[in-house]
């Protein structure tokens, strides 16, 4: 089988994951990452999308996927049921960013979080010199219609994190597809994925 | 009329084996009756199982032999169609209890020469489930690519994955619950009580008497027929429309259009239905609880299972709403079994499992084909 090659977070998620794990791919859209996983690393991955069409093209790959919402859904899951959960890409759109980050926790031991990066510096210049809400490659869509509810920044996630005790295992920063270092990332980051654990 | 059922020829297979029932009683040679459509290959692993809804039967692709219409699903099930016959054994065979050449209470009780009636002991849908398997025994298929269902044929795709979970590589559920909600029991107790409250029912020995309760059988499909709908389907469909006429006849004839509709599918499903059986499988149905034997808990039902699930809800069915398919999404999950869950949108209602639905369509093919 043949695969379009996948989003530079996702590639870097689906390279850390361990052979055979089981996974739970959150926000999980048509299953490409999920069917990279699987056929790539053997891994058991289930999927949760909310948008139904993504949810049919994910079964027509014959993958186990749930419809559904991150925000009231996640509760379903029992303790432990998972060695990874992944939400990319799906954290500023939840109503209670913080609650998902625990319930990813409950479900499985780790998770990896990857969101885009809103101090990054073409967001601030758009904020500075025009005065209104950016649309950029990563977050395209005007403020009026974006899912977006929570725009998160790479600072606040440290703090978020470092409050509720959960542990850092791993952290990426990519500018375009390309890495750029923890120092530089508050400004240079387009996008943040990181890698958390029970703290 | 309601009689016509009696005199065709259905393919069957009376059972070598007898079937002990979920109430206790024996059925000592069943007969099942059922219809198979493509090849069956050599390694025999290519056999879909498609399970019926309440009032339908196992013509699921091919003429019904008393309506003379085309067959439930025959969009569905056809050479190079989603189920494709040229390359699956599709095996739809007649619930026992039902009235199209399984036993059922029209059938002849050999203890007295005369139909069953009401003698004819209260089945479940795991009995249906377990005939099914037995049937499948003698016709020496052991292992089911696929087990499909809508409806009362989803409780069975279900009923099949929790007792035969190493038979059944893929169980697609449509439309259906893993139980009964008061709410469906309350509306399957208006259609009974319609048919018993109808003097031509006779304690449900009416089969030598010459009369039916047509007029009982009738009022029961048409009080079903409206939950099969949906007020917004109704309503494009029909709206206050009258029906041949210009203006209100300040009567009771069916002057709306919607009513003559209802008359008209209660009277034409009098032809092909048998009164007591509607009333046994309303029963089964009701009945229906796979979380019960395991102290509510339905994910125990499912504990570990092999099986893949897929579950398909529609957004307008309020009679079995998206709420019970996620509820056995929840128990899946809970089991750790692999299952995938999509709620389609249709104006269609219940309905909508039986109509043109490219969309539903399309993911049965992939969830059949996945992994093929």
């Amino acid at each position: 089988m043949s695969h379009s090659p996948l989003r530079p977070d996702l590639a870097l998620i689906a390279a850390e994951v361990p052979h055979g794990a089981r996974i739970l791919d959150i926000g999980c859209g048509d299953g490409t990452l999920m069917a990279a996983l699987r056929d790539s690393k053997a891994a058991d991955v289930r999927g949760l999308e909310i948008d139904a069409a993504n949810v049919a093209a994910a079964m027509e790959r014959g993958l186990a996927v749930v419809q559904g919402d991150a925000d009231r859904d996640l509760a379903d899951y029992p303790d432990d049921s998972f060695d990874f959960a992944i939400l990319s890409q799906t954290l500023q759109t939840s109503q209670r960013p913080d609650r998902i980050l625990d319930q990813l926790l409950r479900i499985a031991p780790r998770a990896f979080v990857s969101f885009p990066n809103f101090a990054h510096w073409r967001v601030r210049l758009a904020l500075l010199w025009g005065g209104r809400m950016p649309v950029t490659r990563l977050l395209p869509i005007a403020w009026y219609e974006t899912p977006n509810i929570h725009h998160v920044t790479v600072s606040d996630f440290r703090e978020l994190v470092a409050a509720k005790n959960i542990a850092v295992e791993g952290a990426w920063y990519l500018n375009g597809d390309r890495p750029t270092s923890a120092a530089a990332a508050s400004w240079r980051a387009e996008h943040a994925i990181f890698q958390i654990a029970r703290g | 009329m309601a009689t016509r059922t009696r005199d065709v020829q259905h393919n069957s297979l009376s059972l070598e084996r007898p079937l002990t029932l979920d109430s206790g009683a024996v059925l000592e040679r069943p007969v099942i009756a059922f219809e198979r459509y493509g090849p069956l290959n050599e390694a025999r692993d290519n056999v879909i199982l498609i399970c019926h809804a309440l009032t339908m039967d196992q013509y699921v692709a091919s003429t019904h032999p008393v309506t003379g219409k085309p067959g439930w699903w025959s969009k569905v099930v056809r050479p190079g169609g989603v189920v494709d016959t040229d390359r699956y054994h599709v095996i739809c065979a007649n619930v026992i209890g039902s009235c199209l050449g399984s036993s059922g209470p029209a059938s002849l009780d050999p203890a007295t020469g005369s139909a069953f009636g009401m003698n004819f002991p209260v089945v479940t849908i795991g009995d249906m489930v377990r005939a099914q398997a037995i049937l499948l025994d003698e016709l020496g298929i052991g292992q089911l690519h696929a087990v499909i269902g809508g409806s009362m044929g989803g409780m069975q795709a279900l009923c099949w994955a929790a007792h035969y979970p190493d038979r059944v590589d893929r169980a697609l559920i449509i439309a259906s619950a893993a139980r009964h909600s008061a709410q469906n029991i309350a509306f399957h107790e208006v259609g009974r009580q319609a048919i018993m409250a109808d003097p031509d029912w006779q304690g449900g020995d009416y089969y030598a008497s010459g009369r039916v309760p047509v007029k009982g059988l009738s009022v029961a499909r048409m009080a079903a027929h409206i939950t099969y709908l949906s007020e917004a389907g109704l309503t494009a469909k029909f709206g206050r429309q009258l029906q041949d006429r210009e203006t209100k006849t300040f009567g009771f004839d069916a002057d709306f259009q919607v009513e003559s509709y209802l008359r008209h599918q209660g009277i034409s499903f009098v032809d092909r239905f048998d009164a007591n059986s509607y009333l046994y499988i309303t029963r089964a149905m009701d009945y229906f609880d796979l979380a019960e034997p395991h102290g509510g808990r339905l994910a125990e039902a499912f504990r570990d299972s092999p099986v893949r699930f897929g579950l398909v809800s529609f957004d307008s069915d309020w009679l079995y709403p998206t709420s019970e398919s996620r509820r056995i999404v929840q128990a899946l999950h809970a089991a750790c079994a692999q299952a995938s869950f999509v709620e389609l949108s249709s104006p269609f209602g219940h309905d909508a499992f039986l109509l043109d639905s490219p969309e539903m369509w399309r993911l049965m093919a992939g969830f059949i084909e996945a992994g093929r």
